[in-house]
């Protein structure tokens, strides 16, 4: 009490000695948090990166600096994969945009508040639900034995889940719930006087969109579109769960990989095709703040 | 406008449809089985099968050290970045930000790498007991590090948005001033006003540790997400039900934070207006 009356008395200069001592306990607050990043993310991060440029001599156990790991990852089984990933996230991400985009349009221009939060509130329980417990809803309505497949004969016609299309049809689940997440602000910065501005002027709900809607949201479309690409590119446990490896997808050879499934010599090529990933995924983020900067001038 | 409603109530219905669809026949695949009709003996097997009171209870675990352990880490850091040292804050919303781009996968392809050193390298040293200590079945502490490493983002995202809303410096230099020391201001003043935000960054931790499959499963361990997939292969309509019922529980989660953030948000929007 006696030792803040003081500090308040002699005001100036106490001020600017306890801004300085502020300012070192302020940098001191964050040194544990930097300190444990550095350790728990930071040594796994250089381990990868070390790893990934590395090969053990299995007759001399000399190890030796090498493009080799990310050679073998861009080749074979190793490239089908990485490709398998990027189709399959490239096609289920535009997907989702294309039917997120009416489904947020169809909340938004909506005027009841309850169905707003309704849908707004479920896509972002959708949008956090992925992983074992997704696979299995699909599996006991869409798989071999499924409610579905069982009582339309899906399987006659053709369909199997543990597919290509099976999967797309999965990441959906949760990938047009973030959509919506992603586009329902840009849709709100839609002005109706621009709609209405449009009209006056003569133009059909077709020449709106085109010409005005849709130059307005493509940077938040785009940004959402990689948003949605970089989620279904990463995604492991849904596939993992649900095809094995039916499917080829990067991130089940690097889960194969580490289990120990792989050539002699090529040990340390999960990490190379973990090295890709995280290429991948910076492209992603490179791809999507500026976008996200951009389309964030119309919500002001 | 007539077709243009008709147009909304389709596009709501088909989403409405295949949203609900899976989780319907959910129910059904796990209740009607053939041959034996109806029955609710998945939803009654499940609490004495191996490993389910085991590996939800590790799950728990887990996920209570992870908030401990996050909010710890973040909270000092996020306040005094406000008090202070303003120039770090963009350093530590990079570093936050850094486990986006590294996805699951590749980190737990790290993590492995590094848990090999012990017994490569360092089985003379001191620090190998470390190494057996963090991968200790019955608590493997290294999931904890990597949990809380991939919580930041969120956790930052939710700090963040909380020490928005108020006006830490002012309400530090009023406890200050009325006479409570650092700790008194921190605990007694600061956090309270932070609740919404604090409740905010531990729910999403709690719903990303009890779902989180990839690292779990490759180094070994089995929480609850691994204990449903390999539960799976043997016992379908099991897996199912406990699928469905760890889904209505996290949802529940989910939807309760949802709720509490919508109405903070609304008080902080009436507050304004106000």
């Amino acid at each position: 009490m006696t030792a803040v009356l003081t500090e308040t008395d002699t005001a100036p200069a106490a001020a600017g000695k306890q801004q300085r001592r502020r300012r070192a306990s302020g940098r001191l607050a964050v040194v544990p948090l930097l300190v444990f990043v550095a350790i728990a993310f930071g040594i796994p991060a250089l381990a990868m990166l070390n790893g990934a440029f590395t090969v053990k001599d299995q007759a001399t156990g000399a190890t030796s600096y090498t493009a080799a790991n990310l050679t073998a990852s861009l080749q074979g089984a190793y490239l089908t994969a990485l490709v398998g990933s990027v189709k399959l996230s490239a096609v289920s991400a535009a997907i989702a945009t294309v039917l997120g985009l009416p489904l947020a349009q169809a909340v938004v221009t909506s005027r009841s508040r309850a169905l707003r939060e309704a849908v707004l509130t479920a896509s972002g329980v959708l949008a956090n639900f992925g992983g074992v417990p997704l696979a299995f809803a699909f599996v006991a309505t869409l798989g071999n034995s499924g409610v579905l497949t069982r009582h339309l004969g899906l399987t006659g016609k053709g369909w199997n889940l543990y597919s290509f299309w099976g999967l797309v049809v999965v990441y959906l689940y949760f990938l047009v719930p973030l959509m919506v997440l992603t586009i329902t602000p840009a849709l709100d910065g839609l002005r109706s006087q621009w709609r209405e501005a449009a009209q006056n002027n003569g133009a059909s709900a077709f020449q709106y969109w085109r010409h005005v809607a849709l130059p307005v949201l493509a940077p938040s479309l785009l940004g959402g579109l990689v948003l949605l690409f970089g989620s279904a590119f990463a995604a492991y446990a849904t596939a993992a769960a649900m095809v094995g490896s039916a499917v080829p997808l990067v991130t089940l050879q690097i889960a194969d990989a580490i289990s120990g499934n792989v050539l002699v010599g090529q040990e340390n090529v999960a990490l190379a095709l973990s090295l890709d990933m995280v290429l991948v995924a910076g492209l992603v983020m490179a791809v999507y703040l500026p976008l996200q900067r951009r389309s964030a001038r119309w919500l002001a | 406008m007539a077709r243009l409603n008709l147009w909304r109530w389709a596009v709501l219905a088909l989403a409405g449809l295949y949203f609900l669809v899976p989780l319907a026949a959910s129910v059904i695949f796990t209740v009607d089985v053939p041959g034996r009709g109806v029955t609710l003996d998945a939803y009654s097997e499940i609490v004495s099968t191996d490993g389910f009171a085991s590996s939800l209870l590790l799950s728990l675990e887990l996920a209570a050290a992870t908030i401990a352990v996050v909010l710890l880490l973040m909270v000092p850091a996020m306040v005094a970045l406000r008090l202070g040292a303003p120039r770090l804050r963009p350093v530590v919303e990079v570093v936050c930000s850094l486990p986006l781009v590294v996805p699951p996968i590749a980190f737990v392809a790290g993590i492995s790498t590094v848990l090999k050193w012990g017994p490569e390298h360092l089985s003379r040293t001191p620090l190998f007991q470390t190494f057996v200590a963090l991968q200790n079945p019955d608590f493997p502490f290294v999931l904890v590090l990597a949990y809380v490493v991939m919580a930041l983002p969120f956790v930052h995202r939710a700090l963040d948005a909380g020490l928005r809303a108020v006006d830490v410096r002012t309400l530090v230099e009023a406890a200050r001033s009325c006479g409570a020391g650092w700790p008194q201001a921190l605990v007694r003043v600061v956090l309270p006003n932070l609740r919404g935000a604090l409740l905010n960054a531990s729910f999403l931790t709690l719903a990303l540790v009890l779902g989180e499959f990839t690292v779990a499963q490759l180094l070994g361990f089995q929480p609850f997400a691994v204990w449903i997939y390999s539960v799976g292969g043997s016992q379908a309509q099991l897996s199912v039900a406990v699928s469905v019922l760890s889904l209505l529980v996290t949802w529940a989660l989910l939807l309760t934070l949802a709720v509490l953030g919508g109405r903070s948000r609304t008080a902080t929007a009436s507050a304004d207006r106000g």
